[in-house]
């Protein structure tokens, strides 16, 4: 593995989407709940606790699968497709949101573009078919596979996305300083890696078992921001 | 069916023949997909009045699906609804998280993805206009995401714009200055904006236009009519007869063109 593909694939300009979803963070901002950097503080800390270790082990867990059939070619159709298909399903039933599920989506397949186009490899075809594209862990998981890294750095790059996409969201949005947000990152550094160990611990997991933390808040406020007539980002 | 000539060559339309009797286009490789052009330039230039206009122009002629970059996720759909020119089933809007030109030029993932829902959606198609959010002038299109390029400013925004240059002025496909009707309004001044837009872009076409009076933008109309015909290859062909005839408004001694609009409607406002 290159350790520069572990950048490249980290690296907030990836071209995969996200830079038009701020994880709720716009609707955070709209209802007065953010407005300064200790709320977004506040905010992350949130994301960290309930988004971040589903991302991640979803994430982990796709990796590990990918991983597995890239390395046994006698594996049979079934046998590849099925994990993933479980791993599509547990994942959709923790996305409560129908707006969120639309928004992993569209995430998730924008990532699958970038990925064929930089990464390409047979690993992607088995993701299961959604006309909304895969999830988004599962994109990750599969793209983190035909780049060559490991789970854990798989899991990492889970982790750090569900911090970086609503900090960046929140310089645009609230023109915080962006050296006080890098800080405000610099100092969640150590919560995200944890996060992101224990998600790869438990990658080997069958996807029931995965982690299925839930924020009604969230989920409320995307159903509410997906209706609105002005809207700078597509979550 | 589609009228046959939403195909022709048509030399009447603002472009460069630099070598005259020799056609350096097509810009484009030969598609087998919908041409793509995008329409970009600054906030409330025209765009989406452009694209009213040559949905009124072409969408009888051909297959055609629109994709903005606005805002108002609704604003564009309806208004197009609205004026009756294009069915809300061909448009989609891509929302771009405060940074419009981040969605046509670094990441074209989310416009990709809206062009290949309409493709999808409706079949094959002939031309999808891709309508960015207004921006500054630095802002242009990827490769990746359209064939063609559109720039539009307007005159309301200064005389100065062209000499301002900038990406979008400097090297779209076509420049397009819009709302002639209000120069005399606002004290710009169309030889100056004609001159320096000679000057940033060589051999570049331009097109000056008042949307307001004629609202099927016939001359950018007939340009989008030759970059779908050069995609299929009939640019070449001679199918059409003798289609490299130059026309008196084909400016081919100063390389650029401000085309008459002859057998067009109501000649705009332009610069001669
Ligand atoms: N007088 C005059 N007004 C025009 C002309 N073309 C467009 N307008 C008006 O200019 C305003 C802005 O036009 P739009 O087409 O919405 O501009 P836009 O570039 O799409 O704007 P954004 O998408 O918001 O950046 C509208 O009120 C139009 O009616 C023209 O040729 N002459
Ligand atoms: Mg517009």
């Amino acid at each position: 593995m290159h350790r520069t593909a572990y950048l490249l694939l980290a690296d907030g300009r990836f071209p995969s989407g996200g830079h038009a979803h701020s994880s709720g963070l716009e609707a955070a901002v709209a209802a007065g709940r953010v407005t300064d950097l200790a709320g977004l503080e506040q905010f992350l800390h949130g994301r960290l606790s309930y988004a971040a270790p589903v991302t991640a082990a979803f994430t982990a867990a796709t990796h590990l699968s990918a991983a597995r059939t890239g390395s046994a070619p006698s594996a049979t159709e079934s046998d590849v497709t099925v994990p993933f298909l479980s791993l599509d399903r547990e994942l959709e039933a923790r996305t409560v949101s129908p707006a969120l599920r639309l928004a992993s989506r569209r995430q998730g397949r924008a990532l699958l573009r970038a990925g064929r186009n930089t990464w390409p490899s047979e690993l992607y075809g088995q993701l299961p078919k959604h006309p909304d594209g895969p999830h988004q862990p599962l994109a990750l998981g599969v793209t983190a596979a035909a780049a060559g890294l490991s789970t854990e750095e798989a899991a990492q790059i889970a982790a750090y996305g569900v911090l970086t996409g609503p900090a960046s969201a929140a310089v645009r949005l609230l023109g915080l300083d962006p050296y006080q947000v890098q800080n405000l990152l610099a100092r969640m550094a150590g919560a995200c890696d944890e996060i992101a160990a224990a998600a790869a611990a438990v990658a080997h997991k069958s996807p029931q078992e995965l982690p299925a933390h839930a924020a009604p808040l969230a989920d409320i406020s995307a159903e509410l921001h997906a209706t609105w007539e002005v809207r700078l980002f597509a979550s | 069916m589609r009228a046959d000539h939403a195909y022709d060559h048509d030399e009447t339309v603002p472009h460069t023949h630099p070598e005259p009797g020799v056609d350096p286009h097509p810009p484009l490789p030969q598609l087998d997909r919908a041409v793509r052009i995008g329409i970009g330039g600054p906030v409330g230039s025209g765009k989406t009045a452009l694209v009213a206009a040559l949905c009124r122009a072409l969408a009888g002629q051909l297959r055609l699906a629109v994709v903005t970059n606005d805002i108002y996720t609704t604003e564009d759909a309806d208004f197009l609804k609205r004026a009756g020119v294009l069915d809300s089933a061909r448009i989609r809007a891509v929302e771009t998280g405060c940074c419009p030109h981040t969605a046509i030029r670094d990441d074209i993932s989310a416009n990709l993805d809206a062009v290949e829902e309409l493709e999808d959606a409706l079949g094959p198609l002939d031309l999808v206009l891709v309508e960015s959010g207004g921006d500054n002038l630095t802002a242009t299109f990827s490769k990746g995401l359209v064939d063609q390029q559109i720039f539009v400013v307007d005159v309301a925004g200064g005389d100065k714009v062209p000499r301002k240059g900038g990406p979008g002025v400097t090297t779209a496909d076509l420049l397009v200055i819009n709302k002639t009707d209000l120069a005399p309004l606002v004290g710009a001044d169309l030889a100056v904006m004609d001159r320096d837009a000679r000057a940033r872009r060589g051999t570049l076409p331009t097109i000056f236009q008042s949307i307001a009076q004629d609202p099927h933008a016939s001359q950018v109309a007939a340009w989008v009519r030759h970059v779908v015909a050069h995609s299929r290859g009939l640019g070449h062909a001679g199918a059409q007869g003798d289609s490299h005839a130059h026309s008196r408004t084909h400016a081919g001694a100063e390389g650029h063109s401000h085309a008459d609009a002859q057998d067009r409607g109501p000649a705009p406002a332009g610069v001669r």
